[in-house]
């Protein structure tokens, strides 16, 4: 009987082994902010995860959905409480400010200056490889309907999905890493 | 490895991240790795200072053997044998 169960109990260890082995570690970021620099972190801190073998997803919500939009795209049919909202908040990620030292615009194309000088790569660039390096973007639900964004005004991005906090939840328990940013 | 030893290596690929700011040769270190097969030997050139400190981390989570940096006037030449 011990014979058995310690064969048994061999088998099990090995069975587990095999799976921590291949199971692949993930990171799920909370992106709320929706200011340029930050945004630039989250991009570059998922982007550099994928190099380091994690499964990464963005969950977007709050001021950070204004950057998933494609100025190309305007949708019709939206009352006026979501026309103003869209007006006022940043269409893109070209159009997001900075979270300190703008000053009007000056600061972020300074920034813009230095970054093209170093090398660093911009914030759609960025989208665009997070993109192409399989990072997954969920996006607010509840965020998207306050102010007033449609699916059909996002940018084409190849795995987007529009969700709640559940799906957030029960990526970030599954995650070695969880930040809000 | 010392640098003596390392410039006498010869690298089966080399990837160029000269230019590129964080995570740019981490990347370019990551796509390149692909194209080569275990216990083969890739350089990098990085301009970038952070690099010398990510790519050994990198390294021992992917479970390659980083070799060493050589340092040239204006970027540096890191090594590792990939796992």
């Amino acid at each position: 009987m011990d014979i058995e169960f310690e064969k048994q109990l061999e088998a099990l260890k090995k069975q587990v082994g095999k799976l921590e082995k291949g199971r692949k570690d993930k990171m799920t970021l909370v992106v709320f902010s929706g200011e340029l620099d930050k945004l630039m972190a989250a991009m570059i801190i998922a982007t550099g995860a994928t190099a380091m073998d994690m499964e990464v997803r963005l969950f977007f919500t709050f001021w950070a959905t204004s950057a998933l939009r494609d100025p190309k795209k305007s949708v019709k049919g939206k009352n006026f409480i979501s026309k103003m909202f869209g007006c006022m908040l940043p269409k893109g990620a070209k159009k997001v400010k900075l979270s300190k030292m703008h000053m009007g615009g000056m600061g972020k194309a300074m920034l813009e200056g230095l970054m093209k000088k170093k090398g660093v790569k911009t914030l759609p660039e960025l989208f665009q490889i997070a993109g192409e390096l399989g990072v997954e973007i969920n996006v607010c639900e509840m965020s998207m309907d306050l102010m007033g964004f449609k699916k059909e005004e996002l940018i084409d991005y190849p795995k987007m999905t529009i969700c709640g906090v559940g799906t957030f939840l029960s990526d970030a328990e599954e995650s070695k890493i969880q930040l809000f940013i | 490895m010392n640098a003596e030893e390392l410039k006498g290596l010869k690298a089966n690929q080399t990837v160029d991240a000269r230019g590129t700011a964080c995570p740019g040769p981490l990347l370019a270190a990551k796509k390149a790795i692909g194209d080569i097969e275990s216990g083969e030997i890739m350089e990098i050139l990085s301009s970038d200072e952070g690099t010398k400190h990510d790519i050994p981390k990198w390294c021992q989570k992917m479970e390659h053997e980083f070799l060493g940096i050589v340092e040239e006037d204006s970027y540096s030449r890191l090594f590792l044998k990939k796992a």
